[in-house]
């Protein structure tokens, strides 16, 4: 048998209490929306390897035999539908040209994601890791239900009937049934709550490149995301949001605005003035011909900036401690060499290629439809329901194909979505409302990755062997200032700040991790590897500075300190073996760096391969070794991981959101541009072996991108660019 | 009213001749294939064929659309779309999928006129589109896999 290992709960842990609390949150400041948090699930029995089979919940079998899989999770691009799916198919011999997916309703008891507590949602890497055992026993289970019915129908020992590609056969008797002609039988047999689960060895579409569910929907035009959603006499809502975060509407005149062919209605809402018009184009005019006056005296004024030269400031005083073994500051007294790096980062947009988007509707019986690309689920629900103020059960989430997310989606005060909600209510609900935010809209509506600040200063022995670590990191938490403050921040350390740097792997003898939030008022969130986008960074970056200072090969210098990390330490081997590490550099101004960062319970090596002249960065090639358990879908992984690349190379090459006295200067593509295709580098992927129980992959090719091609342009260059966009202005050519 | 025709089919529409034809499409034909990335022509998600000829829909007033022959992602068709989208099924290309539609219309474009490109005509023909889940090597690698069927 397989042996299930438990997921990495450690690297969870801040976002799943945060999650658990967010919705006791919801629950007790909305609405009185309660989740069952005294009973066994709360109390211990979220456990994922232990959950009951419940095929009933997760597989429909119809009479055509198709085999339709219910996805709990959202898909924003991760193919989370395929891998969900092709673990249920697996355990259920299933013809996988029969295979098809329907997205969960709102469910937290039966579709609750087992590693946020009894929160549906997705995000943190977990939707395979989460599913991995419930879904196997659920497959398993209807399975055991096929060929319980057949052994029942043709009265035959169910132990000598075989399952193969959707055929239940009993072969001493030659008979045969496709899983459509059992399905109704099967459906009357007991569950099974423990069903025997395949040995890796019998896996026929786990481990193998198994082709997207998605990839015809997504290549003719048929795919419906939320943008898409047509309900019949549907009106379109654009908003006319304040210029500075934290204003409010102070009067406005819309009579320009009503004049526009198309509008129908103009109100005033707690987010701004909505005009409401029958298509995007009349509601986007409409918009443009409204005069608002803001309040602004509750405004956030600073620049970006100036936010930034605060927290260098404040990076001089004692902050909160998160992390403390040995005596850093006395290890450091008596170092032979001592370095110091400061790196900072910038505040940065989802900017996904489907602006935030969500269509509401009043059904005769007063509950309401919602058609979004919903990623919290649970706590979605109970926004929507407080702010129409019906009850939970009253709103009907459809989730639909999500045009990208990055984190966006999934805000703890589902804001999107609440604004959707006002304005049907601010309308009477007569129309199914569909909010569309324009591309501006999303991209100057704050919830960005924090600006932030690090400090290191690190000690060497004469031999060049880490002696002490002092890390100072300046940044506003995603918690601190939010409703859950009191619940989730633990002694004002905030888990989803200082993740992968507070819990190095590295063994240094010394270290001490300090933490000051900022307090600015610009919203900020989870983006794609959260904490890990800045951590990951400062600390592969300045293991390299030590290594060089040390004259010892980057590599072997992160191995020497990997001793309580194989699997990181087996990834970053295998991503330099592949990556032909410590061969001579062909040619002037090109060079290799090397990263190594664990996150979400996933482990990652990666090396970059640059060409870096004056002002400018290329990079050619990217190699990447990831250690994440079984791999359910190969292909996908490798996608993952080259998406991450294509995704995050424009953060390091140029992305920022910056703010001048407050306000947002880059609000589309033009001013904040993602990678294009000429830009975009070779990228290999190597998966380690392993039968251990899958994590995620969605997130972990993020925080290695920035410091491998950092590392690179040193070793291209001899310069170190150590801040987020890198300095290309700053660079001199070779 | 103005003539519009769209995969072969005429419609008549009433609407300012400044309104741009992504919405028209969108919200009015309900051609939801076609999507909404950035409304100045800077992401490629709105990419259709105006005569065969990749254009942003975004940025085409339908009043000037004319007896051009609109095509979307709905109704392209013949060999080339059949390679392209054949390619991108066999190599899984997407994600989310959302650039995909305009991707997929900027590739049939280079690849009717330019059956073997290279990776520097893919770079010139295709920079245009944005991909946020960062799909660009699958892409290439699909244009390739397309010129190779067409050959």
């Amino acid at each position: 048998m397989l042996k299930i290992r438990q997921p990495t709960t450690e690297p969870h842990a801040s976002r799943r209490a945060f999650l658990t609390g967010a919705a006791a949150a919801a629950g007790a400041l909305v609405i009185g929306f309660r989740l069952d948090l005294g009973g066994a699930r709360a109390a211990g029995g979220l456990d994922p390897a232990s959950v009951k089979a419940q095929p009933n919940a997760f597989v429909r079998i119809g009479a055509d035999d198709t085999v339709t899989v219910i996805v709990k999770h959202l898909d924003m691009g991760q193919g989370n539908t395929t891998g969900l799916a092709t673990i249920l198919a697996d355990e259920l011999d299933a013809d996988w040209s029969r295979v098809r997916t329907e997205f969960a309703p709102a469910d937290a008891a039966l579709y609750g994601n087992l590693l946020m507590g009894p929160v549906q949602g997705t995000g943190g890497s977990t939707a395979i890791a989460n599913s991995w055992v419930q879904l196997r026993k659920a497959g398993a289970a209807a399975r055991e239900m096929l060929v319980a019915a057949a052994a029942f129908d043709w009265r035959v020992p169910a132990g000598q009937i075989t399952v193969e590609n959707g055929v239940v056969r009993h072969g001493p008797t030659n008979r045969q049934a496709r899983f459509g002609e059992l399905a109704a039988s099967a459906a009357r047999m007991p569950v099974p709550q423990e069903p025997r689960l395949k040995d890796p060895s019998q896996w026929r579409m786990i481990g193998q490149r198994v082709p997207r569910l998605d990839s015809a929907a997504k290549t003719d035009g048929s795919a419906v995301y939320s943008l898409d959603i047509r309900r019949p006499n549907q009106v379109t809502a654009v908003v006319a949001h304040p210029p500075r975060f934290g204003a409010t509407v102070k009067s406005f005149d819309d009579g320009a605005a009503r004049r526009v062919a198309g509008v129908l209605d103009v109100v005033a809402i707690s987010t701004g003035v909505a005009v409401i018009a029958r298509d995007t184009w009349a509601a986007m005019k409409g918009r443009e011909a409204l005069a608002v006056t803001w309040d602004e005296s509750a405004a956030e004024r600073r620049s970006s900036d100036a936010i930034l030269a605060e927290y260098r400031e404040k990076a001089k005083d004692p902050g909160l401690v998160a992390s403390e073994r040995g005596d850093a500051a006395g290890a450091l007294k008596g170092a032979a060499k001592v370095l110091e790096a400061e790196f900072s980062f910038p505040y940065l947009a989802h900017a996904a290629m489907e602006p935030l988007n969500a269509t509401i509707e009043r059904a005769g019986d007063g509950s309401y439809d919602v058609y979004a690309g919903c990623q919290l689920q649970t706590i979605e629900q109970a926004v929507i329901a407080a702010t129409l103020g019906v009850t939970a059960d009253k709103v009907r989430l459809h989730t639909q194909w999500a045009g990208g997310s990055f984190g966006r989606r999934a805000t703890p005060g589902a804001d999107y979505l609440a604004e959707a909600a006002t304005i049907v209510k601010a309308t009477g609900a007569k129309a199914p409302v569909h909010l569309v935010w324009t591309r501006e809209d999303d991209m100057a509506g704050g919830y960005y990755r924090p600006t932030v600040y690090h400090k290191v200063r690190a000690g060497l022995d004469a031999r060049g062997g880490i002696v002490g670590w002092q890390h100072v990191m300046v940044g506003k938490s995603i918690m601190i200032g939010s409703p859950f403050e009191a619940m989730l921040v633990k002694n004002g350390i905030d888990g989803t700040t200082v993740e992968g740097a507070s819990d190095t792997p590295y063994a240094l003898p010394a270290y001490r991790f300090e933490v000051h939030n900022g307090r600015e008022g610009v919203p900020v969130l989870w983006w794609r590897s959260v904490g890990h986008t800045h951590t990951a960074h400062a600390m592969e970056v300045m293991i390299d500075e030590l290594a060089h200072a040390a004259d010892v090969d980057p590599v072997a210098y992160r191995l020497s300190l990997l001793g309580n990390a194989p699997r990181l330490a087996g990834a970053l081997k295998l991503a330099a073996e592949k990556a032909g590490w410590g061969k001579a550099s062909p040619e002037k101004g090109r060079g290799l760096g090397v990263a190594a960062h664990q996150s979400f319970g996933s482990y990652v090596g990666m090396v970059a391969d640059v060409t870096a002249g004056a002002g400018s960065v290329k990079v050619n090639r990217i190699v990447a070794a990831v250690d994440i358990g079984v791999a359910v879908n190969p292909d996908i992984v490798r996608a993952q991981v080259e998406g991450a690349v294509g995704f995050a190379l424009s953060a390091v090459l140029r992305n920022r959101v910056t703010l001048k006295d407050g306000v947002v200067q880059e609000k589309n593509f033009d001013a904040y541009e993602p990678t294009r295709m000429s830009e975009m580098p070779v990228v290999e992927v190597h998966i380690v072996p392993s039968e251990t129980a899958p994590t995620g992959i969605g997130e972990p090719g993020v925080p290695v991108l920035a410091p491998a091609i950092a590392n690179a342009v040193f070793a291209a260059t001899g310069q170190r660019l150590r801040a987020l966009p890198l300095d290309l202005a700053g660079l001199k050519g070779v | 009213m103005l003539k519009l025709t769209v995969n072969g089919a005429t419609h008549e529409v009433d609407a300012d001749p400044d309104m741009p034809l992504l919405w028209v499409l969108r919200d009015r034909l309900d051609k939801t294939g076609t999507k909404y990335g950035c409304g100045i022509a800077q992401c490629g998600a709105c990419t259709v064929h105006l005569d065969g000829q990749p254009a942003r829909a975004c940025q085409t007033r339908i009043g000037d659309v004319g007896t051009a022959e609109v095509t979307t992602i709905e109704g392209v068709s013949g060999r080339v779309a059949e390679a392209v989208r054949g390619a991108w099924r066999k190599l899984d290309v997407v994600q989310c999928g959302y650039c995909q539609s305009g991707q997929i219309m900027s590739a049939i474009g280079l690849l009717a006129a330019n059956p073997k490109p290279s990776d520097a005509d893919i770079d010139g023909a295709m920079d245009g589109n944005i991909c946020r889940c960062g799909t660009y090597q699958r892409i290439r690698a699909a244009i390739h896999e397309a010129a190779r069927t067409l050959a």
